[in-house]
């Protein structure tokens, strides 16, 4: 017999194994708080996208008006229609107009929040964009059904200051013309640069604020004037900054539906055309294959934001 | 040089214009909803009352809708809660293979065009025959929420001063006693203000639920259908002010939340 009195390790309770491995093994630790997150957006997100591609390369049973899954190309061609194409080229031209807008608008502002706001106008600046930023879609895509009316604010406006033939010789253009303001692609125009004006302010605030005053110092010391500094100094550096902006504006008018329905006149936009498919149609193959234009060019877009620092501006 | 020689006349009143422009709509909603003219968009009102908002109270179609958009809002930003601060928690200040990929994986259902999204869903459901329900909304609205609260959380947990979990762990706290008392009480706030989020967000949102929600009306699905087919102008004022005076408090809310968060960063 032994004289020393081996003393057993005390049982460690499970909740301590457990969390002595959780910190030693950060790989375990890792993979346990990513598991649910990456099961939810991997199997509900991934895999109904993933459906919708495969959708894409589905056709329609002529007679029935089931969806047939065999492989076929039908959708693809069917794209490639002249009234198809044009609707295509209408989005992303009307994406391109608003996200330039955007950035006019949005400049100023941010300008002015950045560098010459400071303490309480600056907060309430900041809330002053972030509130309709935040606030109902609906409600703001409504006050402008509102605004728009013939009877409505705008043209009793024009009408007050003996301006109305503005607005008129702007509805008899023939593009962005119509009847009113409220059916014409101008007010649908409008309405897409007020819904997401606030998306590009925030960052291209932020992307200015981040340039050293000292930098604006020195354009000015080397006899650069205020254009000079603007377009040498300022518009380069917040480059990052209107990137990571024009994504939203880009990407947000490219995909919506409700608003050339409620504010315009009866032309088409991509997210009508996909809804329509999908919906009235009953047409979910064709719908799939024209809701990967979307995605293709975003997809293009985000790797040209990307190449412009975007990422680290958002 | 903040303000040298203070903001030119001309960049002030741009500024200011912008404001404006951003603001006049919301505030003619509120003038919209007391006017008495009930046919027509009238500017200026013929006269005010506050009749319709008595008009608005009866109607059991904007509760049931009101019911049905707070139901879904809560519990998606639960879900949104749960699965956001895990991401959060494993992606704050970790380097491996596939970061990037997960975190724009989290990102991508507010980057896409919601339109894909919906009908992602929508074809999913389609395909595995699943009906309509309260929970297919949930699934939708919880996707495109999580990336509010992990926002939130990430730009919290990198503020975190990662000695205080050391400390814990030194003095012999285990892990979850750890998370239980020394991150959670920091992270809170952060939670909370991306939780008001994504209540926010779910709560207005329609373009994914046209998709997943069937017969179902939730509030946004209400007012779209007002917009397209306006049955009684007046209600929908009344609604109108209503959602803006329940989103405004969230919204409100949250910014006060995480001020910190916002000066830290800058």
């Amino acid at each position: 017999m032994s004289g020393v009195l081996a003393l057993p390790a005390p049982p460690q309770p499970l909740r301590r194994r457990i969390s002595d491995l959780l910190y030693t093994r950060r790989g375990v630790l890792l993979l346990a708080l990513l598991a649910p997150p990456l099961l939810w957006f991997g199997v509900i997100y991934l895999g109904s996208l993933f459906a919708l591609l495969a959708n894409a390369f589905f056709g329609l049973d002529d007679f029935t008006g089931q969806v047939v899954r065999e492989f076929t190309l039908k959708n693809f061609v069917e794209l490639m229609r002249p009234s198809n194409l044009d609707v295509v080229v209408r989005s992303v031209s009307m994406a391109i107009a608003v996200t330039l807008t955007c950035v006019a608008l949005a400049f100023p502002l941010a300008y002015y929040m950045a560098r010459h706001a400071s303490g309480a106008t600056k907060a309430m600046l900041y809330i002053a964009v972030m509130l309709p930023l935040w606030s109902s879609y609906l409600v703001r895509l409504y006050a402008w059904k509102l605004l728009l009316a013939k009877e409505g604010a705008i043209s009793w406006l024009a009408d007050q200051a003996h301006a109305h033939w503005i607005i008129d010789a702007l509805l008899s253009l023939p593009a962005i013309g119509g009847p009113s303001l409220s059916f014409s692609t101008l007010g649908t125009f409008i309405v897409f640069v007020y819904m997401w004006l606030p998306f590009m302010i925030l960052p291209v605030q932020a992307a200015i604020e981040r340039i050293p005053g000292s930098y604006i110092e020195a354009s000015g010391d080397l006899g650069a004037g205020t254009g000079m500094t603007f377009a040498k100094v300022i518009l380069p550096l917040a480059l990052p900054g209107i990137a990571a902006g024009s994504i939203f504006t880009f990407s947000l008018t490219l995909g919506d539906y409700i608003i050339p329905q409620v504010i315009g006149d009866s032309t088409n936009y991509i997210g009508q055309v996909v809804y329509k498919q999908q919906g009235v149609a009953g047409n979910v193959p064709f719908a799939a294959a024209f809701s990967l234009v979307p995605i293709v060019v975003v997809g293009v877009y985000l790797w040209f934001a990307k190449r412009l620092g975007a990422f680290d501006a958002l | 040089m903040r303000s040298e020689r203070g903001a030119g006349l001309g960049l002030k009143a741009a500024a200011w214009a912008v404001i404006a422009f951003l603001h006049i709509p919301l505030a003619l909603i509120v003038l919209y909803a007391f006017s008495a003219e009930d046919k027509s968009y009238v500017f200026p009102p013929p006269a005010l009352t506050t009749k319709w908002f008595a008009v608005a109270w009866q109607r059991e179609d904007v509760w049931a809708a009101i019911k049905l958009s707070f139901q879904v809002a809560s519990l998606s930003s639960v879900v949104a809660i749960v699965l956001g601060t895990l991401a959060a928690a494993a992606l704050a200040r970790t380097k491996f293979f596939g970061r990037d990929a997960i975190s724009l994986l989290l990102i991508l259902p507010i980057a896409l065009p919601g339109v894909i999204t919906g009908i992602a869903l929508r074809s999913a459901y389609g395909t595995l025959e699943i009906p309509f329900s309260f929970w297919t909304i949930v699934i939708g609205h919880a996707t495109f929420c999580v990336v509010v609260v992990y926002n939130n959380a990430v730009a919290r947990l990198r503020r975190l001063n990662p000695n205080l979990i050391e400390a814990s762990m030194d003095l012999g706290a285990d892990a979850f006693q750890t998370v239980r008392h020394v991150i959670l009480p920091q992270l809170g706030s952060a939670l909370l203000a991306g939780a008001l989020l994504a209540f926010a967000l779910s709560f207005d949102e329609v373009i994914v639920t046209t998709f997943t929600a069937g017969q179902q009306t939730t509030l946004p699905i209400w007012m779209l259908q007002e917009l397209i087919r306006p049955r009684q102008r007046p209600v929908t004022n009344v609604v109108a002010v209503v959602i803006i005076a329940l989103t405004f408090i969230p919204i409100l809310a949250a910014y006060y939340l995480t001020r910190a968060d916002e000066s830290a960063h800058r």
